[in-house]
């Protein structure tokens, strides 16, 4: 059995920090951040094999964050884990920071992979697929992406070899939350019928709420399990969550709350203790 | 004997996947042309096909770099990498990976198949990037040395390859980043890379029978690093350049040359290559060469323009 109540906690310090971070660094991407929190908090307090203390251990699960925008947030569940101290996690977007505005890879941190440019992550993280089929290992590839990112042709180019090469090690995890950069992703550009598309490139596909640890454990522990074909997880969220005046607003794609509004987050955030 | 770069670069491979279990090919639909079919046929267990996607392709290498692979990505220059140059920017270079991206059909030395194929920018695309070493052999035995030699380069490598059987140079120590002076001689210096070196050779020749003056020749195989050193005795001795290449002057040798030398020892340079204009189709490359001057004669020509 999961403790929600313990991931819910975790998971609601994790957006503090979030919060945090994108205000001292003056920019920042907090919705997309907001929404995959709970996706984060279950792979890294669950249901990953991986070390803060070991963090290039051979064996251990690869995540990789495609969607590289989203990296607070991925910096924030690292730092809650013990891969880095907290205290660390405001220098974000600062000089010199090892907490770079977009991913730099950095093994020692537990960042996989360099990610900022879209499209490219799932293609890396086949090519780690492949390696591990090569060296029989078992440990598993968990690649997020965001729904606009499904724009970029090479998420399909890479979504055809995963299924040629029958990466049942490989989970592509989409944050399905209807909104990039500039508007919602059907006025942007359709990218339904999402599902449709990828049980036709030849993946097992699942979907969730991306908010629902159980829905979370239950879908890796099937993803984890399938034979011979890549699967993905598309993860119905709500960007900006846990903060009411960011939820499903796509103004708050790439800006940083000012020091009021960070305030009213915050103390939204705590009152659900 | 005449042999292509690409079958150089073809055979070390082969090699290589004998010796060292983590040398694995990528490739995108044309393992023939590139010549890796080989290594794919002996090593299936070691060879991806991503078909046509130069994009995914270099993603995949990435991956496979991470996990402790040395992955050789093989296409035409002017798809990888012109198709996936921001793959290679973030998913490669700005991790260092040891990725080795071998590249052929470079140049107006393609043929004819015309100005979509016949790359003149990567090496622009290539030189521009941090932690990229970019390598340009100019016959069969320097394609299969600096095969071998790129696994010992810890970081990303290019590897410019051309589609044509070409000549065979007599003087072959071949080290990666080290400049070869190919001839001596006092009163210009030549720096060139690549087959169209034999151009080179031959206009030498007509030039200092009909001169009696002498053309040092320097192979300035690795644009980068650049062996500045060896350039700079040259020109300090001759003080006149002519640059030679098949690519764009903007971006490629005569660039890099004349970087160094507005900075380092500001001489005249001339630099010959294409000059902001797309390559066309012939039905023999030689034609190519004689259209946008870079033959033999062309060079005698451009030689004889310096106040000797």
């Amino acid at each position: 059995m999961i403790d929600t109540k313990k991931l819910e906690e975790i998971a609601r310090l994790i957006r503090i920090d979030i919060i945090k971070m994108i205000q001292t660094a003056g920019s920042g991407h907090p919705a997309g951040s907001l929404g995959i929190t709970d996706i984060l908090t279950g792979l890294y307090f669950g249901i990953l094999k991986h070390s803060p203390q070991n963090s290039c251990l051979i064996n251990r699960d690869r995540f990789l964050l495609s969607a590289g925008h989203l990296v607070p947030a991925l910096y924030a569940t690292l730092a809650q884990a013990g891969y880095f101290p907290k205290k660390e996690l405001l220098t974000l977007r600062s000089l010199g920071s090892r907490l770079q505005g977009h991913s730099h890879f950095d093994c020692p941190n537990g960042v996989e992979i360099g990610a900022g440019l879209l499209g490219q992550g799932l293609s890396v993280a086949c090519g780690k697929a492949l390696a591990a089929k090569m060296d029989k290992k078992t440990y598993k590839i968990v690649c997020l992406t965001s729904d606009g990112e499904q724009n970029e042709g090479q998420t399909w180019e890479a979504a055809m070899l995963a299924s040629k090469y029958k990466l049942d090690n490989l989970i592509q995890i989409v944050d399905r939350n209807h909104i990039q950069i500039d508007g919602t992703t059907e006025e942007i550009m359709p990218i339904e019928p999402l599902n449709k598309k990828y049980q036709a490139f030849g993946w097992v596909v699942m979907e969730i709420n991306g908010h629902d640890f159980n829905e979370i454990f239950t879908s890796f522990k099937k993803a984890f399990k399938t034979h011979a074909k890549p699967t993905v997880i598309i993860s119905n969220t709500i960007p900006g969550k846990g903060v009411s005046f960011m939820e499903g607003n796509w103004d708050w794609h790439g800006k940083a709350p000012n020091a009021e509004q960070t305030e009213k987050a915050i103390r939204e955030l705590e009152k659900n203790a | 004997m005449l042999k292509s770069t690409r079958s150089g670069f073809g055979k070390a491979l082969l090699e290589l996947g004998e010796t060292n279990l983590n040398v694995v090919a990528v490739s995108a639909d044309l393992p023939s042309s590139t010549k890796i079919a080989d290594f794919g046929k002996k090593y299936p267990e070691r060879f991806f096909e991503c078909g046509v996607a130069e994009n995914n392709m270099m993603g995949v290498a990435a991956g496979l770099a991470l996990e402790e692979k040395i992955p050789f990505v093989a296409s035409f220059a002017a798809f990888s990498p012109s198709i996936n140059w921001a793959v290679i920017r973030q998913s490669v270079c700005l991790s260092n990976l040891p990725v080795k991206i071998a590249s052929s059909h470079a140049g107006l030395l393609t043929g004819p198949d015309g100005a979509t194929h016949q790359a003149l920018e990567d090496l622009a695309l290539m030189q521009v990037l941090p932690n990229m070493t970019v390598v340009v052999p100019a016959d069969y035995n320097q394609a299969y040395e600096s095969t071998l030699q790129s696994i010992n380069i810890k970081g990303p490598v290019y590897l410019r390859l051309t589609r044509p059987d070409t000549q065979e140079l007599k003087n072959n120590k071949f080290q990666v980043g080290k400049a070869q002076i190919l001839k001596p001689g006092k009163d210009i210096t030549l720096v060139s890379c690549g087959p169209i070196i034999f151009e080179a050779i031959k206009a030498i020749e007509i030039f200092e029978k009909e001169t009696k003056k002498s053309v040092e020749l320097i192979n300035c195989h690795t644009l980068k690093p650049l062996d500045e050193k060896t350039i700079l005795q040259s020109l300090a001795k001759t003080k006149k350049c002519l640059t030679l290449e098949d690519h764009e002057i903007f971006g490629g040798l005569g660039t890099t040359i004349s970087n160094l030398t507005a900075e380092k020892y500001p001489v005249p340079v001339i630099r010959m290559g294409v000059a902001d204009k797309f390559g066309e189709s012939a039905r023999h490359e030689s034609e190519l060469l004689e259209k946008f001057g870079l033959d033999a004669n062309s060079i005698v020509k451009k030689l004889k323009t310096f106040r000797l």
